[in-house]
This record gives C-alpha cells, sequence and structure tokens, in this order.
C-alpha cells in the first residue's frame, strides 16, 4: 500500500510515466523483438498514382451496387402486404390454429411461450445452443493459452474494484430484488411476459453487478467457475434429454405422460416450466461467464 | 425394425448436441474420444437410415412434437439427405482423428475441449441443416455453424489465424445478414415457415404475379446468402487467410464440410422451397453458371500464383466450389447430379488434402512455402502418397472420383442449351490449370534435397498413427469411389428425384 | 399504391436502416463500428420481422381470463413473430460476444482497431504461436 502511494504522489507530481512503466509494474516481460513494421512504408509516386485510380474505380462500383442494393430492398418492402392488414398473408392457418386453440395444446396463457417452447420448440434448442457456443467460442479466444494460474492471479489486484462506500451499500440492497424479479420472470414465463431468456439475463446482471461492485473474489464463492460449468453443461442435458423424449412421442405418435395441467397455474403448461428454468440457468450463467472472461481472461 | 431407423436423424442431432454439453465437464483426451465416438456413432446411424429410405422407397418427414406440419417443426429426410449426412459426419470423424495431434502439440490444457466442444456443434447444426424442414430453424443452426467455425479457426491462437477468423466471420456474417432478410420476405408474403407450405404458396404467388418484387428479392437474398457464406466467387477473398493459418483439422472441416453444409441448405432451399421451374426461370441459375464459372478460373490463377502450399490448397478450393455452382446452374437433373457428387468427392479429397499437407508441413520444418517443401514427399512418404492421390482427385485423372465427376459436369454442359460451350470451354481451361499448379507441387515435394542442403527441423511430437489411418481411410475411399462410382450415382439420382 | 407505401413506413424505413448496418460492416475500416454494423443490420432485421405480426387493433398475446366470449382470432395478434424475433435477438447478441472477442484479441496484439493495418501486420509476421 505505501509503495502505491507513493507511486501515486510521483505521479501526479510528473516524476513517473505510467506508460513507460506499466510493464515493469505488473511484472510482465516486455515483449521485444516484435516483428511489425507500421506504420506501412511510404509508396513510391507511381504505385501511389494507380492505386489512387484504382480507388476512384473501386468506388464508384461500390456505390453503384450499394445504390442498386439499397433500393432494391427498400422498394421490395415498401411494395410487402399492408402494415395491420387483416388479410395479409401472415394472418393463416397457423395464425388461427395459435391464436384461437393453443390453451388446449400447449396450456400456457403466454401464446409466445407456447409457441417457443412447445410448437417450435427445435428452434429454441438450436438458440440455446448458439449462446453456449459463444460463451466457448470467447472462451477460447480470452483465455490464456499457457495454463499458468501463476501469471493469472498477479493480476487479480488490478481488477478488483476498491470498496466504495456508495456501490457497496447501494447494491447490498438492490442485489436482492434484482435476482427475486428475475427469478420470478423466469417462472412466470408461460403466464405472462418473460420467459427463460429475459429471466435469466436479469438474474445475471444481479451476478455481474454482484462482481463488479464487491470484486470477483466474492462472486466466486457463490458462482465459481466450475459451478458455472456444470450449471450450464447441466442445464443444457438436461433441455436435449427432455426434449428429446417429446420429439420422439410426438413422431411415433405415442402418448407422452406429461399433461398441460390447469391454465394459470404455475405447475401447469407441460414442459414450459422445467424448458424455462434450464434456458434461465444457461443464459444467466452465459452472461456472467462473458463478463468475467472479458474483464479477466478466465470464467 | 427398420421402422425405428427413422428416429436416428433427430437423435443424431441430439447426440451431437449433448456431446458438446458433456464436453465442458470432460478432459481433454476424453473429449477427443467423445467426439470421435460420437460422430463414428451418426456415421453408421445414417447409412442404417439410408438403408431404410431406400427401402421405403420415399422420403420420411418427422415430427419434432406433437403438432404436425404447419403448426410444429418437422424434420425431412430422403436419400439424398442421408448421404450428405454420412458424408459429413464421416469426414469430421476422419477429421478429429487425423488432426488429433496438431490439436495436442498446439492448444493447450483446458481449451482442448474447448475444440472439440466447437466441432461436436458444427456436426450437430450440419446435420440439422441437412434435414431440416423448416427455414427458420435453419438460419437458428447456421448461426451455430458459424460461431463454431470462428471457435475452430480461432482455437490457434496466433495473431495470423485470428485475424483471418475476423475476415472470415465479416464475410459470413454478411451473409447471415442477407440470409435472414430472404426468410423475413418469405415469411411476410407468405405467411409460412415450413418448406412444404412455402412450397405451394411460392408457386402460386409466382403464377399469379402478386408480391412479384419481394417474391424476387426473397429469392435472390436466399440464394445468395448462403453463396457468400460458403465462397463463392467475389466472396472467396477470405480462404486464402483462413484455410492456410487454420490447423489441419480445421482446414479439412472448414473447407470440407463446412462450407458444403451451407450449398446442401440452399440446395433444399432451391428444391423444396422455390421449385427447380422457378429457380431457372427467374436467371438466378444464370448468375451461379457465370461466378462458378469465374471462380474456377480466377481460383486456379491463384492458386499458381501462391507461394505456399496451404494456400494453393486454399485457392483451390475455391476453384471447386465454382464447379458445384455451375453444376448447380446448368440444370436440374444431371447439373444437379454433378453438383451433388462433387461435393462429396470434394469433402473426401480436399480434408485428405489439408491433413497431409499438413503432415508435409511439418517435416518441413514449420514452413510451408515451396522452397522449404522439396524432397518433403521423401521424408513423409505416407503424406506424400495421400497428397498424391488428393491432387490427381481435384485435376480428374482416371482411378479417382474426381474424373466421375468431371465426366457429369461434362455430361451436364452437353445437356445445357446455350451455355454448352462456356461450360466445357471452362471445365477444359480449369482442368490444365490445376494440372499445372499440382503438378508443379508434387515434382516438388517429390525432388529429393540437394545434399548439403539445410537442415530440416521436425516440428512437434509425430501422432502418425492417426493421421495415417485418416489420410489412409480417405484415400482408400476416393479411389473406391473412382473405380465404382455406378451405386453412389444411382441413389443420388433417386434422391435428387425425391427432394 | 402510395397509400399502401406509405402506409407501410415501418417496412421501408427498417430497410433503410437494414441497409445502413450492412455497409457499416462491410465497408467500414474500424473493428469497433463494423461491431456496431452488424447490430443495427440484425436489429433492423428483427424491427421488420415483429412489425409483420401486427394485426390493426389486436393486442398482445398474453390470454389474461378477460375474454369475454371471443375468440382468440379477435383478440390477439400473431405470436409467430414475436417468437422468431426472441430467437434471433438471442443468436444477434451471441455473435455480438463473439466478435468482440475477436477484436479485443486484435486489439491486444497489434493496438489498432483498423483492418488494413492489422491485415498488413499479420500479414508480415512469422508463423509464431
Amino acid at each position: 500500500m505505501k509503495k502505491d502511494h507513493k507511486l501515486v504522489r510521483m505521479w501526479k507530481e510528473g516524476d513517473w510515466d505510467l506508460y513507460e512503466n506499466l510493464n515493469v509494474y505488473t511484472g510482465r516481460p516486455e515483449k521485444k523483438n516484435r516483428k511489425l513494421s507500421f506504420p506501412p512504408a511510404p509508396m513510391p509516386e507511381t504505385a501511389k498514382a494507380q492505386t489512387r485510380a484504382f480507388y476512384r474505380l473501386f468506388t464508384v462500383l461500390a456505390v453503384v451496387l450499394c445504390a442498386v442494393l439499397a433500393s432494391s430492398l427498400i422498394i421490395s418492402a415498401a411494395v410487402m402486404p399492408q402494415f395491420g392488414a387483416v388479410d395479409a398473408p401472415a394472418v393463416n392457418q397457423v395464425y388461427l390454429r395459435y391464436a384461437d386453440r393453443w390453451l388446449a395444446d400447449t396450456g400456457a396463457t403466454n401464446i409466445v411461450a407456447g409457441v417457443i417452447l412447445n410448437y417450435r420448440a427445435f428452434d429454441t434448442l438450436g438458440e440455446s445452443h448458439v449462446l453456449f457456443a459463444a460463451l466457448c467460442a470467447v472462451m477460447l479466444l480470452l483465455t490464456d493459452c499457457r495454463d499458468d494460474r501463476k501469471s493469472i492471479t498477479r493480476h487479480e489486484p488490478l481488477f478488483n474494484p476498491r470498496k466504495d462506500v456508495i456501490i457497496t451499500q447501494v447494491v447490498k440492497i438492490l442485489i436482492p430484488l434484482i435476482l427475486v424479479f428475475g427469478i420470478y420472470v423466469v417462472l412466470n414465463g408461460h403466464l405472462s411476459p418473460g420467459g427463460g431468456f429475459s429471466g435469466g439475463t436479469i438474474m445475471g446482471a444481479a451476478f455481474i453487478l454482484y462482481a463488479a461492485a464487491f470484486g470477483f473474489e466474492a462472486s466466486e464463492r457463490i458462482l465459481s467457475p466450475r459451478v458455472n460449468k456444470i450449471l450450464t453443461a447441466a442445464a443444457l442435458i438436461f433441455y436435449s434429454l427432455i426434449k428429446s423424449y417429446s420429439f420422439y412421442t410426438g413422431a411415433n405418435h405415442l402418448e407422452s405422460f406429461i399433461t398441460n395441467g390447469v391454465p394459470g397455474r404455475i405447475v401447469s403448461a407441460g414442459l414450459i416450466l422445467p424448458l424455462n428454468i434450464a434456458v434461465g440457468l444457461v443464459v444467466c450463467c452465459t452472461m456472467y461467464g462473458m463478463y468475467s472472461l472479458f474483464k479477466r481472461g478466465r470464467t | 425394425m427398420t421402422e425405428f431407423f427413422i428416429n436416428f436423424p433427430c437423435f443424431s442431432i441430439i447426440l451431437a448436441l449433448l456431446a458438446s454439453a458433456v464436453s465442458t465437464l470432460l478432459g481433454k483426451s476424453a473429449a477427443r474420444r467423445l467426439t470421435i465416438i460420437v460422430c463414428a456413432l451418426i456415421f453408421c446411424a445414417s447409412l442404417c437410415t439410408l438403408y431404410h429410405v431406400v427401402c421405403a422407397g420415399e422420403s420420411v418427414t418427422y415430427m419434432m412434437g406433437h403438432f404436425p406440419a404447419p403448426f410444429g417443426n418437422e424434420i425431412r429426410f430422403g436419400i439424398f439427405e442421408c448421404i450428405m449426412a454420412a458424408t459429413f459426419s464421416l469426414v469430421m470423424v476422419l477429421c478429429v482423428i487425423g488432426g488429433a495431434g496438431s490439436v495436442i502439440e498446439r492448444i493447450g490444457g483446458f481449451r482442448q475441449n474447448l475444440y472439440y466442444i466447437m466441432a461436436d456443434l458444427a456436426l450437430a447444426s450440419l446435420l440439422a441443416l441437412t434435414y431440416t424442414n423448416d427455414i427458420f430453424t435453419g438460419y437458428v443452426f447456421v448461426e451455430i455453424c458459424t460461431v463454431a467455425a470462428c471457435g475452430l479457426l480461432a482455437a490457434r491462437n496466433s495473431g495470423k489465424s485470428i485475424s483471418a477468423a475476423m475476415r472470415y466471420m465479416i464475410f459470413s456474417l454478411i451473409g447471415s445478414g442477407l440470409l435472414v432478410l430472404g426468410i423475413i420476405f418469405l415469411y411476410g408474403i407468405t405467411g409460412h415457415l415450413l418448406f412444404p407450405q412455402l412450397k405451394e404458396s411460392v408457386a402460386s404467388l409466382w403464377a399469379s404475379g402478386q408480391y412479384r418484387i419481394p417474391l424476387t428479392a426473397a429469392l435472390c437474398l436466399l440464394t445468395i446468402g448462403p453463396a457468400i457464406k460458403s465462397g463463392l466467387f467475389p466472396f472467396h477473398l477470405w480462404m486464402p487467410d483462413t484455410y492456410s493459418t487454420a490447423l489441419p483439422g480445421s482446414a479439412g472441416i472448414l473447407s470440407g464440410i463446412i462450407s458444403k453444409g451451407y450449398i446442401v441448405f440452399m440446395m433444399k432451399l432451391v428444391f423444396q422451397v422455390f421449385g427447380t421451374e422457378i429457380f431457372f426461370e427467374s436467371g438466378i441459375s444464370l448468375i451461379f453458371l457465370v461466378f462458378g464459372i469465374c471462380a474456377m478460373i480466377f481460383g486456379s490463377v491463384g492458386a499458381i500464383r501462391a507461394k505456399s502450399i496451404s494456400r494453393m490448397n486454399a485457392y483451390s478450393s475455391a476453384a471447386q466450389i465454382g464447379y458445384i455452382y455451375m453444376g448447380m446452374g446448368i440444370s436440374a437433373e444431371i447439373g444437379m447430379l454433378a453438383a451433388a457428387l462433387h461435393i462429396i468427392c470434394h469433402a473426401v479429397t480436399k480434408s485428405a488434402v489439408f491433413l497431409s499437407s499438413g503432415e508435409l508441413i511439418r517435416v518441413s520444418g514449420g514452413k510451408s512455402d515451396f522452397f522449404s517443401l522439396q524432397g518433403a514427399g521423401h521424408r513423409a512418404k505416407l503424406a506424400g502418397v495421400v497428397f498424391t492421390v488428393g491432387a490427381m482427385s481435384m485435376v480428374g485423372i482416371p482411378l479417382t472420383m474426381g474424373f466421375i465427376t468431371k465426366i457429369y459436369f461434362a455430361r451436364a454442359g452437353i445437356t445445357a442449351d446455350g451455355m454448352t460451350l462456356a461450360v466445357l470451354l471452362a471445365l477444359a481451361v480449369s482442368t490444365v490449370l490445376n494440372v499445372v499448379y499440382f503438378l508443379k507441387t508434387m515434382i516438388r515435394i517429390y525432388t529429393p534435397q540437394k545434399v548439403g542442403s539445410q537442415e530440416h527441423i521436425v516440428t512437434g511430437a509425430p501422432k502418425g498413427k492417426m493421421l495415417a489411418f485418416s489420410g489412409l481411410v480417405l484415400t482408400v475411399l476416393n479411389i473406391c469411389l473412382g473405380l465404382h462410382c455406378e451405386p453412389l450415382v444411382q441413389l443420388l439420382r433417386r434422391g435428387i428425384e425425391m427432394i | 399504391m402510395i397509400h399502401n407505401i406509405l402506409h407501410n413506413y415501418l417496412f421501408w424505413v427498417s430497410m433503410i436502416i437494414f441497409v445502413i448496418g450492412i455497409f457499416m460492416l462491410a465497408l467500414d475500416r474500424n473493428l469497433i463500428k463494423k461491431i456496431i454494423g452488424l447490430n443495427i443490420m440484425d436489429t433492423a432485421a428483427y424491427l421488420f420481422l415483429g412489425s409483420l405480426g401486427y394485426i390493426q387493433g389486436l393486442s398482445a398475446p398474453i390470454f389474461t381470463g378477460k375474454t369475454m366470449g371471443q375468440t382468440g382470432s379477435e383478440l390477439f395478434i400473431n405470436p409467430i413473430p414475436s417468437a422468431l424475433v426472441l430467437t434471433g435477438i438471442v443468436v444477434s447478441v451471441s455473435v455480438t460476444a463473439l466478435l468482440l472477442a475477436l477484436t479485443v484479441r486484435l486489439y491486444k496484439k497489434y493496438n489498432t482497431l483498423n483492418l488494413d493495418e492489422i491485415i498488413e501486420a499479420a500479414g508480415k509476421e512469422e508463423d509464431d504461436d
């Protein structure tokens, strides 16, 4: 601590350049022999004239192409069926079936939840896996390639905030409210607007706020990397298995033992509630994992 | 008994997705073994389904959920879809086995099982694209495929591969944006998302002339979007950087099956949403023909000018994609048959070429330029043989599958009305250009090095057996199909009629 | 015809926004602007899709119990576009996260956000791992 104060004083007085000393302070070895050479070497005059002519031609062609693309798209959109028309092509038998018989088919009072988790559940299966794929790809990109735990922990103090009184006190009040609201949105996905995706995002936001205010040590006690991984994998496996049962019974015209229940109750709408919970968990862990990855390079 | 096989496509997709989720919890070698087992199982499952569909004689529609066609999701598979799924899973398992050595060497620790998660997700999305009967499901799995392809590319941590991955993503996302816009236009004017209903609506709209402008816009967007993603002529600029900096296994997966997945999806759109009459009447087929021919010529010219073997292979991929698009643009029966045959041929051949090139580069001190590769065929004998057979197939020498596909392209060209001369000329010119660069490379790798020239450091530990296995299997498959392709051709012909 | 076009203002305005987005994605040299362009493009596409579901005079597709004997098709708008937009937003977020991670890596390595400079610098450096 004393050393920090001395450095801060020296920096304020202009005796110590932060940028130059960054490598020294963090202990990272300065990378020598960087084989980069920009700004690029200046071009000879003839080459410059040729590239200028090429760029003019390229600009003209690009503008023409862009104008063609833009105008065709705008005209196509303008002559679409009238907005809000009752006899639009989209108002067809599919709409009538969904609007009239959805309660008997799905048991959920929120029609959109019924559509995404019952009628078109395969799309939602793919969608949760897009989120998972993005998390894994971000992990591939941002985690340290060497398994060097030492180099990571040495940087930790840089990423943990100083405990600010206002933030910590306000966050202490807010987080329970946010979490409860998130859980409410997930559980009520089939009864009112909400569902796994929005509720999961709210829950993830609560965890991100906690990590931002109290530091990663505190948030790791609740949502450590291992728990994060296990929750995501378990939720996705649960979703796939349950939905494969539903697909199998549906395609082979078998009766599945899952009933739709009484609409309006929490425990109703067949599989929609468990699937919403699974999706909520996946989204929550993914959001928190991405925040953690971007902030400090590991989940 | 074979009735149970109709569940296999759904199970394959779910199995691949499950494998990706489970792989987060496993260690690195367990994740690799799981991927290999799952891909092999899916290959066997596709063969079983193919057997069932051939016996049944018509395509099977499988409800995903409890609601039939326009109200719920569906997948549909006939002979064509099962053959494509079998090809994709076979090439995936061989690329994972063959590329395992370089993955162990280049990717450290827990990031290895992230690599295998990406491979599982790529296979799941390719299967879903092949089997889908719904256009929006196709879009969601196209996005999974894009993210998985980026993950496979960016796994190798060097700056070059990450900047190549960024360029690939930008091109790919332009394609996705156009694809989703096409889907939205089509939904706006028809109100349906499943292929059978879409086909009826589109046919009636085209006949009546109502909403002609949005329909044409949707047709253009839905064909140009996947074309951009798979790397047709002006949009192939990402290929050289991407394939040359990727790991050999990743390059094999990307060039062999991921770009073909988009082409198969577009073929399904052409057959099952628009119908071949509209496709050929509207002139999109002509655009494909022209750009395919340009891709064949410019890709081959780029390959001749390439300075390293991996960039040469990448430009050669761009040229071969041009062949497929040219075939699609010629005619609905023979042209599409030739294109489908070439999809299988290129998937099998290009992955073998990339895997063997990776090995040749490894025994040349990690350098891929032609000067360092001199004599590599003697240092790595099996890789040299695999590369030679692959090169012969790319050129179209008899005894390999490439020869059969070139015959079918020529046959299709003869039946094309008006464009026969252009097609046959393009085939001839591109074959000659292919010979130039492949022959040059083969001579290079088999010329023994001069005595006293630079010692070549063999980088990394040899994982020879796995690479040898996949290389051998791909080569043997190539030659077998080259000698005895009739059953496959007949099956594909029936399959295309059935789509 | 003109009345129809004016009435469809949501559609062609969303196309203008889409076109702005796709040109930013394709032509801009700054990586962050490309990502912003991608988001603009996707948002415009989902605006277009969501507005396809509207039916004049009807309200949101949530059953509140106060139906008063009307069938669903007299009360609710089309739920399908809303469901598709839900899926699309998640896909858009995932792809944006991936692109941002790529940008962070590229910036750490090359210290620039200009794609041309990055490609040039990457082309010059040797294959290091």
